[in-house]
């Protein structure tokens, strides 16, 4: 055994850089206290410390590091939605991935694949159309191609998908592309515990103390903090933080499950989601099929998987790729998805002065990861929101303006 | 597969019904407030809990309520709808 090693293992202090430092204790205050270690609180956390000098910050959170949906999800990048204001907000999201493994000096297999959203029917051909002529106007690379172009972009699909359901063309996103999503937590976490961040996980936030309508601390299972601003980026959890500073929104959650296969030889290129077939699906750099489907039915808040749902989704998926009927299912998992009524988030100021919320990201929220880092620590450092969620405030319910974006939703939920 | 009993049809599989949402009390639209009224139509109760919802039994076209906790996907009972009109009985943990 090399004498390093000997000594590593021996060693009570690891002598060796870990990803991350470890508090033992929390302090008494911090500028800022961030709820919730994922992608999206992390993000927050390394923008607030690098662009706007806020380092005196902690990211709470009462399990893991990227455990929640930033672990969940099918990691599928994209900005190929149908308002303006989605547009513009994701595709600043997909210019921001592009330099986000030399920003971390990591290794995020940023792979763009083209995105292929099948139509099966005349009523999506016309909802393709509409999203490419939104996203052409901002910019984006999204067209409507036709079937021909489909069959010599993915030439092992059926077309019909099985007889029932066949393709007339689709929206084709060149830029559509897939990343590791740990690795995205890992990081940002990392970028911001360089410069002074501190993450502390299996730290449960049991209360936020509000006084004259001003955040003025965080009670957790390690103690109180003292803060004058709160980020709150949960995720399903949403509604249970609300509670706590009585806050009330249209959030609902939904279990959302997904599966993988075992890993094949390489075959499959693009992403292809079908909102018919409810099915959206990747090959990963390992060689395993990623698979998603809609939202469980009802409202649930336990992350169980269900064997509906393995038998749906492959059935769908047997209808695209008949040659799939030998290859075994490896995992499934389920995330809890904070829905909101028009499929957009919900971010930014609320009425409660210093508590901000980065909310209602469903089932689209990875791929805006880096914007939201940006325009939240934006919004936290100036206490204003930042331009490009304006669309998305927590007040637009009460002024009936919603920003409807479930016909860009992957599938039909 | 997930068992739900339908006070009509007695015990189904899950499959076989539709979710409608918790059971709600819509405010005065004539003496509420513009804010009460927003809250009502989009507001929801999202934190886990025991709730009264919805149910329909898509095959027999039935809606009934059904007192159900959340947090563990546990039915606790279920009631013909005309229970909703006669009041429900405070929530109570299975």
């Amino acid at each position: 055994m090399p004498h390093r090693l000997l000594r590593f293992g021996l060693s009570r202090k690891h002598p060796e850089p870990r990803m991350f430092t470890r508090h033992d204790s929390l302090k008494t205050g911090y500028d800022v206290v961030i709820i919730g270690a994922g992608g999206h609180g992390l993000a927050a956390a390394y923008y607030l410390a690098r662009d706007h000098g806020i380092r005196n910050v902690a990211v709470l959170d009462k399990g893991y590091l990227g455990g929640g949906n930033t672990g969940r999800n099918t990691t599928i990048i994209r900005s190929n939605y149908l308002t303006p204001e989605g547009v513009k907000f994701y595709d600043e999201s997909v210019r921001l991935w592009q330099d986000l493994a030399v920003d971390f000096d990591l290794n995020l297999f940023y792979s763009a694949r083209g995105h292929y959203t099948l139509a099966h029917t005349d009523s999506a051909m016309r909802t393709m159309r509409w999203r490419a002529e939104v996203n052409k106007h901002y910019g984006v690379r999204s067209e409507c191609v036709d079937a021909a172009f489909v069959k010599r972009g993915i030439p092992s699909i059926d077309m019909t998908c099985g007889g029932h359901a066949p393709i007339l063309g689709a929206l084709f996103h060149e830029p559509g592309a897939i990343a590791r999503h740990d690795a995205v937590a890992w990081g940002y976490g990392r970028g911001a515990d360089q410069r002074g961040v501190e993450i502390h996980q299996q730290t449960e936030v049991t209360g936020i103390r509000v006084q004259g309508g001003r955040v003025a601390g965080v009670d957790t299972t390690r103690g109180p903090i003292a803060t004058s601003k709160v980020l709150c980026a949960v995720a399903g959890f949403t509604p249970r933080i609300l509670d706590m500073v009585d806050l009330h929104t249209p959030i609902y959650v939904h279990p959302l499950q997904a599966m993988v296969s075992e890993p094949v030889k390489p075959w499959l290129d693009p992403i292809i989601v079908s909102g018919s077939l409810h099915v959206y699906v990747s090959q990963t750099a390992r060689g395993e099929l990623v698979m998603g489907a809609s939202l469980d039915p009802y409202e649930l808040h336990a992350t169980r998987p269900t064997l509906d749902f393995v038998e749906g989704l492959a059935s769908h998926m047997l209808d695209m790729f008949p040659f799939l009927s030998e290859v075994k299912v490896n995992r499934q998992w389920a995330g809890l998805a904070d829905m909101t009524p028009d499929f957009s988030p919900i971010m930014g100021v609320t009425p409660v002065e210093g508590f901000f919320l980065d909310a209602g990201w469903g089932t689209w929220g990875f791929k805006a990861t880096p914007v939201c880092g940006k325009t939240m620590s934006h919004t936290v450092a100036t206490g204003r929101n930042h331009p490009l969620i304006e669309g998305f405030t927590f007040d637009r319910f009460a002024r009936y303006q919603l920003t409807g974006e479930k016909g860009a939703a992957s599938v039909g939920h | 597969m997930k068992i739900l009993v339908c006070p009509l049809n007695g015990p189904r599989p899950v499959s076989e019904f539709a979710y409608g949402g918790e059971v709600r009390r819509s405010p005065d639209p004539d003496t509420c407030t513009d804010a009460e009224w927003s809250s009502y139509v989009f507001n929801r109760s999202g934190s886990p809990g025991v709730k009264y919802e919805w149910w329909c039994h898509i095959a027999s076209g039935f809606w009934f309520i059904a007192l159900r906790d959340t947090a563990r996907d546990i039915v606790v009972e279920t009631f013909p709808a005309e229970a909703a009109r006669r009041g429900l009985p405070p929530e109570r943990a299975p």
